[in-house]
């Protein structure tokens, strides 16, 4: 059941983060709800005050042709990404990630921000966003700041938002002419409990892997990127059995270093194979893309 | 996962309404809607629109499916106040001078229900899938069916129904 709340219905930033700095912690930032209401409902999450952001105008979705960056402002839902045109153009790994969120109704009311906000572990967001190497503007009564994705999720359910500051817009860069990249996730009803994303951008001759990145969430209390998953795909011919040995040892850096927890999605044993599958997998059909000319 | 963020307090915070004004199958509603009434219990209490039904409650089994200006939303999860200003679809509105909707048509032509407790969400999830993907695809039904649980038929029956409606429309 939910508690009697305080609904606040701020129409700027300024007026937000005002009311969220003089009611603090008695305060929490609603957007779609799709996440907050479940926890308050179960009473897991109890706040005397809504603050309702939807009517701030921050729910664009616009790519900057020119500086090659999508901007999504953090009350767009899932269903925008989802079918947005341009980022079904350019940024495939993102449209085909939204496509499989949850399910069509959380995804006709779910915000990217709140998705981040909330910092609910088992997200894909996240971890296709750290892949893109976006960005986080945040708004507060101090002005505005850019964070990264990595430096926004500190811990499960904790952000780096202080208590008057809220998501305003996500700045996702987009991949290079002739990337490659891929998402996969293994997901029990509508959480994901594993999901590993990789991103090839091929070097100068095209012949090999100039950057690599790596990322896995889900299995741990925040998503990350796995540095020694990178550096050894780094430089590997794209075509041939040296590729193939490299994203096993990728593998092996990702069942390192993915911390995954035991709980109801999983034992911690199961995720770190898993993730490791999921690596090699993601990594393979990452090639592939890049081998057809590109799919970022 | 979720730690309790603090103690509820013992002070009881005051019920807060919102005046709303809204198109529920096509007909003016106006109410005085307390922040925290979820549309489920707007919908089945102050309507008495019962076809909406509460089951999980935690928005995965799609059983209090209604349509909000047209896109499927979880009644159970949804506060009333978002209806003011927009239009609200429920099973009760679907059928017209007593002649069933052709999606309903086409469920109880193919058999696909059983105990009926999750029909209404199988048919606005349908109505859903049917604006979006009038001729879809099997995969188009799976993406926005998947979310919708029946635990009497194995759900072959209800893919036949859908795609009889589709051939309907």
């Amino acid at each position: 059941m939910l508690q009697p709340f305080q609904l606040h219905d701020p129409t700027t930033v300024p007026e937000a983060s005002g009311i969220l700095r003089r009611l603090g912690d008695d305060a929490r930032v609603y957007a779609g709800g799709t996440e907050l209401l479940l926890a308050m409902k179960q009473g897991l999450l109890r706040y005397r005050h809504l603050v309702n952001i939807k009517h701030i105008g921050l729910d664009g979705v616009a790519f900057d042709e020119a500086g090659g960056h999508l901007h999504l402002g953090a009350t767009a839902t899932h269903r925008a990404v989802e079918r947005s045109d341009v980022i079904g153009r350019r940024y495939p790994m993102l449209a085909t990630m939204e496509r499989h969120l949850a399910n069509v109704r959380v995804r006709a009311v779910g915000t990217v921000g709140g998705n981040l906000s909330f910092a609910e572990p088992h997200s894909d967001l996240a971890t296709v966003l750290l892949l893109y190497n976006a960005t986080a503007t945040i708004g507060g009564t101090a002005g505005r700041r850019t964070i990264g994705i990595a430096d926004l999720l500190l811990d499960a359910y904790t952000t780096a938002l202080a208590v008057d500051e809220l998501l305003l817009e996500i700045d996702v860069p987009a991949l290079p002419a002739g990337a490659g990249a891929a998402y996969r996730k293994f997901a029990f009803f509508e959480r994901p409990s594993v999901g590993v994303g990789a991103v090839l951008i091929p070097s100068a001759g095209g012949a090999g892997v100039g950057e690599a990145r790596v990322a896995v969430g889900c299995v741990g209390p925040v998503p990350r990127r796995v540095a020694d998953a990178e550096r050894v795909l780094a430089r590997v011919p794209l075509r041939g059995s040296a590729f193939e040995r490299a994203a096993a040892e990728a593998a092996e850096a990702v069942r390192r270093a993915c911390d995954p927890v035991d709980d109801l999605y999983g034992s911690a044993g199961y995720k770190r194979h898993l993730a490791g599958v999921f690596t090699e997998r993601t990594l393979s059909a990452a090639r592939e893309h890049v081998l057809a000319g590109g799919r970022g | 996962m979720i730690q309790q963020d603090r103690a509820p307090d013992a002070e009881d915070m005051p019920v807060q309404t919102v005046a709303i004004e809204a198109q529920v199958n096509g007909r003016r509603v106006r109410a005085a809607v307390p922040t925290h009434r979820t549309l489920l219990d707007f919908l089945r209490e102050d309507l008495a629109l019962t076809a909406a039904k509460r089951a999980c409650d935690v928005q995965v089994c799609g059983a209090c499916t209604v349509l909000v200006d047209g896109l499927p939303v979880s009644a159970c999860t949804y506060l009333a106040f978002e209806i003011n200003g927009k239009a609200v679809e429920t099973c009760e509105g679907l059928a017209q001078h007593g002649t069933l909707h052709p999606i309903q048509q086409a469920f109880v032509d193919a058999g696909a229900l059983q105990c009926g407790y999750c029909t209404p969400g199988m048919i606005m999830i349908t109505k859903a899938l049917l604006a979006d993907h009038p001729r879809p695809s099997v995969d188009e039904i799976k993406e926005y069916l998947h979310g919708n649980i029946c635990r009497c038929t194995g759900y072959k029956k209800i893919l036949d129904a859908v795609l009889a409606a589709a051939g309907a429309e």
